[in-house]
């Protein structure tokens, strides 16, 4: 029998900057089994519900990620909405379809980058992240910032966009999309890239179903679900399938990513061209009393809110089951057997949120 | 050949104009939304101490008695809801880059004109809004 080896990887390490650390065992260069271990950045968000009113605390939950920040604030929302009864105009749910969109394509080329920077490619990191500013941009001007929006609210939303400058958007992302195409059949066709990622780290459409993953890493191993297809804000005007790709391994994870960014891009320019005038809010009387729970689809995957008030300002409970949380087992699993030079690839493929994880 | 895709982009970069700003001889320009730093007002304000109860980060300091109102800008989180909240407008969102500062904990305090009309339950209302 070989030598076995224990090798601790993070919580500060090579590929994200994120709090995760895996004890690897080894043997020789194999991995034969990993144990990860996370809570290096908690920051009890759940229990500060008690502490802010309920319309206060959207703020919060905004901050809960970096990244897919506008969904969390939106997927809170909903839920308040839902338990107070409140409905919303049909603008302010278009408008936060819009704002969702973008987060999920600036979120996908932010991962294309980390992921280029993961097996090597510099430039093309440095590539995708430039198309990125772009985006966080045009976020920036409609918001008034660039990755914590701040214009969701309970009852609507808090900016609306003008007509004229939702349309010199949509041109200014189509003019974009030949960029990210340029850039992203990289991805697709090149032969390091591809050497790389093809074959590495499978997982079998029966493991992604019995191991409850959720979002691309679900997707990429041929399981067609999407939180989106529930219909909630403006989707269920919308015309899109859940994209889906059959064979499981990093290679399908990255390309199902890149195919939701022109999706993504493909939703903006309908909802564009749906988008009724009208109010963007209504006012909120009131107090939550009752229970939720609500699904919504985030760049990472399905993310889960329950929420729980007994007519009182402040909330009784407040949980988040998070995607990254979800795919943390198929992640253990796809890195069983693998190289140890492969373990940044395989860890980024889940694209894992280490601090929305741990809240 | 499948390993020249990059080729496009490779010249594109070698005979393009750089992609970064070259600060500081340029300056980016903020557009006019962008979320920067709270400015106020202090002519229009009462002190009724509403932003401070509603600042999410406990970044605003209203205190009645002394007719002063503080901010902490390092724990402001840039949200605007105290802008929202105050009923006479005197807070607004600048698009200006927070002016930094050496000590961590320092508070930035403007003195009001306003006097609370009746001097009777002055201690009375000074419990009330620090609360
Ligand atoms: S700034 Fe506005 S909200 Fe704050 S104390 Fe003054 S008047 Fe009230
Ligand atoms: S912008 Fe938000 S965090 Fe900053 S002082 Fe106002 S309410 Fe507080």
């Amino acid at each position: 029998m070989p030598n076995r080896t224990i090798i601790p990887f993070g919580p500060q390490h090579p590929v994200l900057p994120e709090p995760i650390h895996l004890d690897l065992v080894l043997e020789d260069e194999k991995v034969v089994e990993a144990l990860p271990s996370i809570g290096f950045v908690h920051r009890g968000l759940e229990k500060l519900v008690e502490k802010r009113d309920f319309l206060e605390y959207v703020f919060v939950a905004e901050r809960i990620c970096g990244i897919c920040s506008f969904i969390h604030g939106m997927a809170y929302s909903q839920t308040v909405e839902e338990i107070m009864n409140i409905e919303i105009p049909e603008r302010a749910s278009y408008l936060r379809t819009i704002w969702g969109e973008y987060s999920r394509i600036h979120s996908h080329l932010l991962w294309l980058g980390l992921m280029a920077d993961a097996f090597g490619f510099e430039s093309l990191f440095m590539h995708s992240w430039r198309i990125r500013e772009t985006i966080l941009d045009m976020i920036e001007e409609t918001t008034g910032g660039r990755v914590i929006f701040g214009t969701c609210k309970v009852g609507g939303v808090r900016k609306d966009i003008s007509n004229d400058t939702l349309q010199g958007m949509v041109r200014k992302t189509l003019e974009l999309e030949k960029e990210i195409r340029e850039i992203t059949e990289i991805f697709i066709k090149d032969f390091t890239v591809q050497k790389r990622l093809v074959g590495a780290g499978v997982l079998t459409k029966e493991e992604a179903y019995t191991l409850g993953t959720v979002g691309p890493t679900l997707r990429g191993s041929g399981v067609a679900q999407d939180a989106r297809t529930l219909g909630y804000a403006a989707f269920k005007d919308l015309d899109f399938e859940p994209i889906v790709e059959k064979d499981g391994d990093s290679y399908a994870r990255c390309v199902v990513r890149i195919r939701e960014i022109f999706q993504s891009i493909d939703l903006i320019k309908q909802a564009a061209a749906k988008i009724p005038d009208g109010p963007i809010d209504v006012k909120v009387k009131g107090n939550p009393e009752g229970e939720f729970f609500t699904r919504i689809e985030q760049p990472r995957g399905e993310a889960i809110y329950y929420i729980k008030g007994s007519n009182s300002k402040y909330l009784d409970r407040v949980r988040v089951r998070t995607p990254t949380f979800a795919n943390i087992p198929a992640m253990v699993k796809t890195l069983q057997g693998c190289d140890l030079a492969d373990v940044p690839v395989l860890l980024l493929t889940i694209d894992p949120c280490i601090s929305c994880t741990e809240r | 050949m499948s390993v020249l895709h990059f080729s496009k982009t490779v010249l594109k970069s070698l005979f393009g104009k750089p992609a970064t700003l070259m600060y500081p001889v340029q300056v980016r320009e903020y557009s006019d939304n962008t979320r920067g730093q709270i400015h106020f007002n202090g002519d229009d304000c009462i002190l009724c101490g509403l932003c401070q109860k509603k600042c999410p980060a406990g970044a605003i300091k209203v205190s009645r008695d002394e007719q002063k109102w503080e901010i902490n800008r390092f724990r402001c989180i840039a949200c605007n809801y105290c802008s929202e909240v105050c009923p006479k407008k005197c807070l607004e969102m600048v698009n200006k880059y927070v002016t930094p500062r050496i000590a961590p904990d320092s508070v930035e305090t403007f003195t009001s004109p306003y006097v609370p009309p009746s001097k009777k339950p002055a201690a009375e209302k000074g419990k009330t809004i620090s609360a």
